[in-house]
């Protein structure tokens, strides 16, 4: 099998944009300095995928991944994403 | 006048908003499975409460793509009335029928309670039976349900009268200790633009009956039927 026909797999990183309230970020914070870390500043809590996919040797892969975080796995109203091809 | 009610897999006041409508309002009604595309010759489409598909990714965002959700969206452009209660509402966002997003309540808990909402505009085929500044005794029950909008978007909202419910106090007044979830600007309800779909976190088909502790959501149902006894 030919590297452009194999498998590849992504790894996407979805997070609330800045500004936006994140009620579970805020709440992990305060458990860490109620268990005596002082020093940490801020926590945004957020989602990761690994998507596994097969490769057909003509879109680039960017462009799925793109296109399926723009579509399903985020809220453009409230969130932001970025994305690796690990493989 | 004819109601649906969709079933998403997860929703679970259908059959709640399914009485109000055939026993209390006394109106044709129909359930609508979530795999149809038509919708049966319904007036007033109802995404009912629950937790379609588990809320899995986020509340409302799987739903969206049933097969059923592409009609009610041609429906709510060509302006039937779509009525999203609670995970409905949520459906409606994701939807994009409606502007803005649900983040978790800033308590992180599941809120299930009576609150008091404040009827923001009458002048929408919804509410068209209260009037404008009227305080209404009805449940919510959701986690996420804390509203979020960009500010220009807020702004869009109260120049459009789009603000239909927003959370109070017994008096009316709305103050922060009213705010049930860290809504932004106390909102309870939006509608779109064009008045003919409204989204809304507390549940009007569970206080419909006096039996349950308060009859206020009756207005909302009433509201529906009067629009299409007494003419637009």
């Amino acid at each position: 099998m030919s590297q452009e026909n194999g498998v590849g797999k992504a790894v996407v990183y979805v997070k609330l944009k800045d500004g936006v309230l994140d009620p579970q970020g805020s709440t992990i914070k305060r458990a860490l300095e109620d268990m005596g870390y002082q020093g940490i500043k801020d926590i945004r809590f957020g989602k990761m995928f690994e998507i596994t996919f097969q490769k057909d040797g003509k879109g680039k892969p960017e462009e799925l991944i793109d296109e399926l975080c723009r579509k399903l796995l985020t809220n453009p109203v409230i969130e932001k994403y970025n994305f690796e091809i690990v493989q | 006048m004819k109601f649906g009610v969709v079933v998403f897999p997860g929703s679970n006041c259908d059959y709640d908003a399914y009485m109000v409508a055939k026993n209390v309002v006394h109106r044709q009604v129909e359930f609508l499975w979530h795999q149809e595309t038509s919708l049966h010759d319904c007036d007033c489409v109802i995404l009912p409460g629950g937790f379609s598909y588990g809320d899995y990714l986020r509340t409302g965002a799987i739903a969206r793509f049933s097969p059923i959700m592409k009609r009610v969206m041609e429906f709510a452009r060509e302006g039937g009335l779509v009525a999203g209660i609670c995970n409905g509402f949520q459906i409606l966002l994701e939807a994009g029928l409606l502007p803005g997003a649900m983040l978790r309540n800033t308590s992180l808990r599941f809120i299930c309670k009576f609150v008091r909402v404040r009827v923001e505009n009458e002048n929408t085929p919804f509410t068209r039976k209260c009037k404008t500044g009227q305080v209404l005794k009805i449940p919510i029950a959701h986690t996420d349900g804390n509203y979020f909008i960009p500010e220009e978007g807020l702004n869009q909202l109260k120049e459009n009268d789009q603000i239909v419910f927003r959370y109070c106090d017994e008096k009316g007044d709305i103050t922060p200790p009213a705010n049930p979830n860290g809504s932004l600007y106390n909102i309870a309800g939006i509608c779109n633009r064009t008045k003919n779909v409204l989204g809304m976190m507390p549940h009007p088909e569970r206080a419909s009956e006096v039996i349950l502790g308060s009859e206020d959501g009756k207005y909302i149902f009433q509201s529906i039927v009067d629009f299409f006894s007494q003419g637009r």
